[in-house]
């Protein structure tokens, strides 16, 4: 095994426990995240988006419990009413898409490793807690903005919707108003 | 016309089509990794101002992708009005980002950066998507208590040039210029509270900057297509089947689909509005500003019909011209205009005035009639019309809802 990754240098790099890589460069990375933007615009006419496809992946899970129950939210009934089926959705594979291109991402960078990251003075308990908290306040969020991060603020902000503009500042709004309180956290 | 957005489905398929949304996601991932979005610590370091990458990703990517997408719609490569835009709701767009806020700094992600993060084995990116879910989940639950408020202040298609009344190009070179400015006051925040050492960045970040703000304001020398250049561009193509009428429809195949269930048929009747009170066809909508009714026909489904009529055909023809130019799938010309329709379903009822002007209604009206008439509304059964069909459906291009529908 050993002689073989010497011999082919892909599988050294595959094989983990090494040092991480260092971050790339904002601007760079920032360039790079405009291209990719400006390629889903150019090409299918739409943005990036996150949360649609994760919204869609629950909503097969709730159907696949309580069917009745998602024929009568005319919410969810929208995705998955009857015999339509929730993941015949671009977004649902945008969102695969996603979690692969991370994924593959991390490993040749060596930053793919099971670990907690926090600030110093929480516990991994706490730090969890506040991680699955944040969350649902991200996804109640995102739902009631139609929208993330990446979905409104990155593609609406690029192609200059008013709504996105107005959602962007409102995100950056609500996180700095509770950045004191939650200075203990994360420093 | 603007050959991209490219008609995805009609090229790949169905499902085909969704191979391309998996590898721009993938990249999209790749990237927000390699950013060090997956780092929980590095994306709260910007409320502290210690560290201002989430910033500086976001507002970099924004001006790339804005310069180059409407730098390619100034040069006739790409269509906007085929863009998606997201449609504003505002406060519901404005409280739900103050939730996102908070979950933001209390999570520590974004549903995008957490996918990363969990892909990446980091345990706390694992929670934080449990957490969406949940919130989601929530949200399916709780919505139809606030539904009213959840679809209200709704603009439509509501661009920073519309509500500003500036140019396209001025609205692009301002936003370049304030997230360089938003740049330069992060790296000051950067060096005066983070203590990092600005010498260490990279200088081509100047050299960059500069680029960019040059290339925005070639995108204002340029400026967008009017309708007018739109049209120029695609008059060789859409001009000869004006001219070999395949795009004039048949009163008989016009009143077909207004009965055909499947089919939803906007009439746009652009005569002067004393003609249309004095009769119009049953549905069809008085329109006295045909370009002001673009975006909201872009919103419409793929299995919408579009027909324009006038009394005869040169002002439709002329209304015509500028659906067709603004990207406006399925457009159709009434053939004849109301004065055929008239002819055809009238029954004699009206009678015909002697020697009428270009484009003039042929008949006489005691009444302003509108469309109480059983000539607005006539049943397909009761007549025996023959036609040449000449509608064909074509697939729409660019998806219906955006990233989070």
């Amino acid at each position: 095994m050993a002689s073989l990754t010497k011999r082919l240098p892909i599988l050294e790099k595959l094989s983990a426990k090494r040092e991480a890589n260092d971050y790339i460069n904002p601007y760079l990375a920032g360039l790079l995240l405009g291209l990719v933007l400006f390629t889903a615009f150019f090409v299918t006419g739409s943005g990036l988006g996150a949360s649609g496809g994760l919204n869609r992946l629950l909503v097969v899970v709730q159907d696949a419990i309580a069917p009745a129950h998602v024929d009568r939210t005319p919410y969810l009934l929208a995705m998955a009413g009857g015999d339509r089926n929730p993941l015949d959705s671009w977004v649902v594979f945008m969102t695969v898409g996603t979690i692969a291109g991370g994924f593959v991402a991390g490993w040749l960078n060596g930053r793919s490793r099971f670990e907690t990251i926090k600030g110093p003075r929480i516990t991994n308990q706490t730090r969890w807690l506040l991680a699955f908290i944040g969350g649902a306040f991200m996804g109640y969020g995102a739902r009631m903005a139609r929208g993330c991060t990446s979905g409104q603020a990155l593609s609406g902000g690029a192609v200059l919707s008013v709504g996105s503009w107005a959602f962007m500042f409102a995100v950056f709004a609500g996180a700095y108003a509770l950045a004191a309180v939650m200075r203990k956290v994360w420093n | 016309m603007a050959p991209f957005p490219l008609p995805l489905e009609q090229i790949l398929g169905h499902w085909g089509s969704y191979v391309i949304y998996l590898v721009i996601g993938f990249a999209f991932g790749y990237v927000l990794e390699i950013a060090g979005f997956g780092n929980s610590t590095k994306l709260a370091a910007q409320f502290y101002f210690k560290e201002m990458t989430v910033l500086k990703v976001m507002f970099t990517a924004i001006i790339v992708a804005m310069v180059l997408v409407f730098g390619a719609a100034a040069v006739g490569l790409l269509d906007y009005n085929l863009i998606y835009v997201n449609p504003t709701y505002l406060w519901p767009g404005i409280v739900g980002g103050l939730l996102m806020g908070v979950g933001f700094i209390v999570g520590g992600f974004c549903p995008g950066t957490s996918l990363v993060s969990a892909a990446t084995g980091k345990i706390d990116g694992i929670f934080f998507v449990l957490g969406v879910f949940f919130g989601i989940f929530l949200f399916g639950e709780t919505v139809s208590l606030f539904e009213g408020f959840w679809n209200s202040s709704f603009m439509g298609r509501f661009t920073l040039m519309d509500w500003l009344g500036l140019p396209t190009g001025v609205i692009v070179v301002g936003i370049v210029l304030m997230a360089l400015v938003m740049f330069f006051g992060a790296e000051l925040a950067e060096k005066y509270i983070g203590g990092m050492d600005l010498k260490k960045a990279p200088r081509w970040r100047f050299g960059a900057a500069g680029g960019l703000l040059m290339v925005g304001v070639v995108v204002l020398l340029i400026g967008q297509p009017t309708t007018a250049d739109r049209w120029a561009r695609i008059e060789r193509e859409q001009g000869t089947a004006l001219e070999n009428r395949e795009v004039q429809i048949h009163p008989g195949e016009l009143l077909d689909y207004i009965h055909n269930d499947s089919v939803r048929v906007i009439m746009l009747d652009v005569r002067a509005e004393v003609d249309y009170n004095l009769f119009h066809i049953h549905t069809a909508q008085h329109v006295a500003d045909v370009h002001a009714l673009i975006p909201s026909l872009h919103l419409e489904p793929e299995n919408t019909l579009f027909v324009v009529m006038s009394n005869g055909e040169t002002a439709a023809t002329e209304a015509w011209k500028v659906l067709v130019a603004e990207a406006v799938p399925n457009a159709y010309i009434l053939e004849g205009g109301i004065n055929h329709w008239i002819e055809v379903y009238g029954e004699g009822a009206f009678p015909a005035v002697g020697n009428p002007g270009d484009d003039a209604l042929a008949y006489n009206f005691d009444a302003a009639l509108g469309a109480r008439h059983p000539a607005a509304e006539p049943l397909p059964e009761n007549f025996n019309v023959v036609y040449t069909p000449r509608v064909e459906f074509e697939f729409k291009r660019g998806p219906a809802s955006g990233g989070c529908g």
